[in-house]
């Protein structure tokens, strides 16, 4: 790809950065449990949790840098941090 | 207008830490804004993080010239969309350092001018992306690597630079404090700033994991924290006048100090009573200025 | 051909609402006021469809101007001295995010100690930053160069900010005689501004950017080849005015009377036609004295300066600037340096003289006296320095 002139890109290239490799835990998402409320997908820093067409809450595990701050902050206790399996 | 809560302008894959109150800034002030604008940023944590090139993660236009003068370049954009007859909306989003420190000549000269443009300071409380140093936004008695804490200091010496009330002194239509601990809040604030001719301010909370000493997952609950001891306030300023007050049951400034290591010289090896008494009095005098205060009935005997 | 007597600010003033600027970012400093004052008038009577911004430092505006331009407009400033200093980060910045803009510098000292008068320090001291710089030697020259030099910048080619300096007080505040081109001449040949990137929402693009030490390399690599194709720019663009108007600038030095010469001075800006006056006085007493003038200074015209120096035998610089700690134990100027790097391998001696610093008077018998002391083999040194009051 040829420099862009100022130093100037088009949007679409961060997602090349897979953040998902910096975590340590991840986030399991209990459906059961989930309220629909959505405000995992809104707290989330990276705004990786997307809603299923079935309506379920799901991160996107390429992304998630496994913070934690999805399961501090659902009201139904529906998400819990697990050490990875690597 | 309805917030498009699912709409993401701000792309995964940049670098901020986990559990980022920033970005997490970034992400919703941009579902506020939507797709009709133009972001100016200041060089800073959210700069950084969001676009080494050739990977941004911004999908409106953004442009970032210098540390300081966000407000200016904010001020050339928006006389040429003025003269351009175009109708996007042009928002700076700055850190304090960039806002309170070395940016306070062009955010006056912008705000002083009255172009209409919106500006969201987001508050981590230091110079974050040069390791945590200390900005006239740093509270009283928080260590930074500038103010630390040591055998003969208690760390940063001066109140926060109370930074809304300079520019409603500068006739702002819409001053308001949010934090990213109320995110619907905040959003709606930063709407309401958007669409309020003129210029207008947001500075938001952003708690920070790794310069404030605590682990990312707490992010939320640290800046509720902040709010409940009285040291945050999030209000709402209508041409200079205080319009809407968050009214919390208050806790005792201990509660959110303990929590972080910026303060832990405060209880570490010994609580520093004299230093929290004095914290616990810029926490009343809030109180007292902004009425957070929640009047509890009086408890009936049982 | 139409020909007003004007005061050059009021002139440069004139000839920018001709290039039409969608803004306008101005702050007052001395020589440079009268042409915002002159702009603010035009606005307010309704001469310019511009918007202007009285910005609160130079630093301000030329940061609003980064953002105008960004944002798809055509923008202008003017500056000097202190207010250029004080924009030196938004230079760098504007060059390196490959943003075109012209300013005008009314060229003055800079201080300590403080000055108002005229040299060429000013624009000099920032010829790192990747702006295209352009000296006028008169004011019909200040005037041509704007249209000119928003041309050249705007070329996708190039693509680089541009100052056009002419010097304080001796060209700003004197009133000679120019031709103004009308609206639809300068229409003709200037049309408008049609950016490569610009902040849209119907397109977003992330202008100014971080670059790792894996592409910071690469992108200077650019814009130091910018500057390069702005020569063959500035030539097509200046042949084009030519033609169009009857003054060609398509020469990036101009060589006066040096068919024959023997003693060549080279310098910039008005002081060349002190220097025009004192070479006919010289060449009547039959020395073979000849000027080659520089009208751009970046990109600098090596290839071009080395030709036209090519048959003398010796070099006379005229350095209205001095690079302080520069040239060993003897002062230098920095257009000596850059004539001596153009004529590296060559064995014509160059001498410098660091000449009207702070805006002290340079007459014909100080530039004869000059091409005497060069021709006795003593440069390199101040000309006219007050050992009395030492």
């Amino acid at each position: 790809m040829a420099l862009n002139v100022g130093c100037a890109a088009p949007p679409g290239r961060s997602t090349d950065n897979k953040t998902g490799s910096w975590r340590v835990f991840m986030p399991r998402f209990d459906s059961e449990a989930c309220s629909k409320c959505g405000m995992c997908q809104l707290i989330c820093p990276e705004g990786c949790i997307r809603q299923t067409d079935a309506k379920e809450f799901v991160p996107d595990y390429d992304y998630c840098k496994g913070c934690g701050l999805c399961a501090e902050e659902c009201p139904k206790a529906a998400i819990t941090m697990v050490q990875e399996e690597k | 207008m309805a917030i498009d809560k699912t709409c993401e302008l701000f792309e995964c894959g940049h670098r901020a830490c986990g559990g980022c109150g920033a970005a997490l800034a970034g992400r919703l002030f941009l579902k506020a804004a939507g797709t009709e604008t133009i972001v100016v940023s200041s060089t800073g944590c959210m700069e950084v993080f969001s676009t080494p090139y050739p990977e941004t993660a911004w999908k409106v236009p953004w442009i970032h010239s210098l540390f300081e003068n966000a407000s200016a370049v904010a001020s050339g954009i928006e006389s040429a969309l003025k003269v351009q007859g175009r109708k996007e909306k042009v928002v700076v989003i700055a850190g304090d350092g960039a806002t309170l420190d070395i940016g306070v000549l062009c955010i006056s000269g912008a705000f002083e001018r009255g172009h209409d443009i919106t500006y969201i300071c987001y508050d981590n409380e230091a110079y974050m992306n040069t390791g945590i140093q200390r900005s006239g936004a740093t509270p009283y008695d928080a260590s930074t690597t500038t103010s630390p804490a040591g055998r003969v200091s208690t760390g940063n010496k001066r109140p926060k630079k109370d930074m809304p009330r300079i520019l409603a002194a500068h006739g702002s239509p819409y001053v308001a404090t949010a934090s990213i601990a109320y995110p619907a809040d905040f959003m709606q604030k930063v709407e309401k700033a958007i669409n309020t001719p003129g210029p207008t301010y947001v500075q938001v909370h952003a708690p920070c994991c790794t310069g404030w000493g605590f682990d990312g997952s707490k992010t939320l609950a640290i800046g509720k924290l902040a709010i409940e001891t009285g040291l945050w306030v999030n209000y709402e300023m209508v041409d200079g006048e205080v319009t809407k007050v968050k009214k919390v049951v208050r806790k005792p400034v201990e509660e959110y100090l303990k929590e972080q290591k910026r303060f832990r010289h405060l209880f570490k090896p010994a609580p520093v009573t004299g230093e929290i008494a004095k914290i616990q009095a810029i926490a009343d005098r809030n109180a007292e200025k902004y009425g957070i205060d929640i009047k509890l009935p009086p408890k009936k005997d049982a | 051909m139409a020909l007003e007597i004007m005061e050059g600010s009021i002139a440069v003033a004139q000839a920018v609402r001709r290039c039409r600027p969608q803004v306008v970012s101005a702050y007052p400093i001395t020589p440079q006021t009268h042409i915002v004052e002159a702009l603010a008038e035009i606005v307010a009577n309704g001469e310019l469809a511009a918007d202007y911004i009285t910005v609160e430092s130079e630093f301000s505006a030329l940061s609003a101007c980064v953002g105008a331009v960004a944002a798809g407009s055509r923008a202008y400033s003017a500056t000097t001295s202190q207010g250029l200093a004080l924009m030196f980060e938004v230079c760098f910045n504007m060059a390196g995010m490959r943003l075109p803009i012209v300013m005008t510098i009314a060229n003055r000292a800079l201080g300590a100690p403080l000055s108002i008068w005229n040299d060429q320090q000013d624009s000099i001291s920032l010829r790192d930053a990747g702006w295209l710089q352009f000296y006028a030697e008169d004011n019909q020259e200040a005037v041509d160069l704007h249209y000119i030099g928003y041309k050249v910048a705007e070329d996708h080619r190039v693509l680089l900010p541009t100052m056009v300096c002419f010097d304080g007080f001796i060209l700003s505040h004197t009133y000679e005689p120019v031709n103004m081109l009308t609206q639809e001449e300068a229409d003709a040949f200037l049309p408008p501004f049609v950016p490569k990137y610009r902040l849209d929402a119907a397109s977003p693009v992330s202008m100014g950017m971080y670059a790792t030490p894996e592409y910071y390399l690469e992108f200077r690599y650019e814009t130091d080849q910018a500057q390069k194709r702005a020569i063959e720019v500035l030539r097509e663009v200046g042949r084009e005015f030519g033609e169009r108007f009857g003054r060609d600038y398509s020469a990036l030095v101009e060589s006066y009377r040096m068919e024959d010469a023997e003693t060549a001075i080279v310098a910039m800006g008005s002081i060349c036609g002190t220097t025009k006056d004192a070479i006919d006085e010289m060449r009547a007493e039959g020395k073979k004295v000849g000027l080659v003038r520089l009208r751009c200074f970046r990109p600098f015209p090596s290839e071009d300066l080395k030709a036209a120096l090519a048959g003398a035998s010796r070099v006379a610089v005229l350095d209205k600037n001095i690079v302080l700690g520069a040239g060993g134990s003897t002062p230098r100027g920095a257009v000596a340096l850059e004539v001596r790097d153009a004529l590296y391998g060559s064995t014509t001696p160059v001498l410098d003289y660091v000449i009207g610093l702070g805006g002290r008077d340079v007459r014909i018998e100080d530039i004869k006296k000059v091409v005497a002391l060069s021709e006795a083999g003593d440069g390199d040194r101040f000309y006219g320095l007050r050992t009395e009051v030492l």
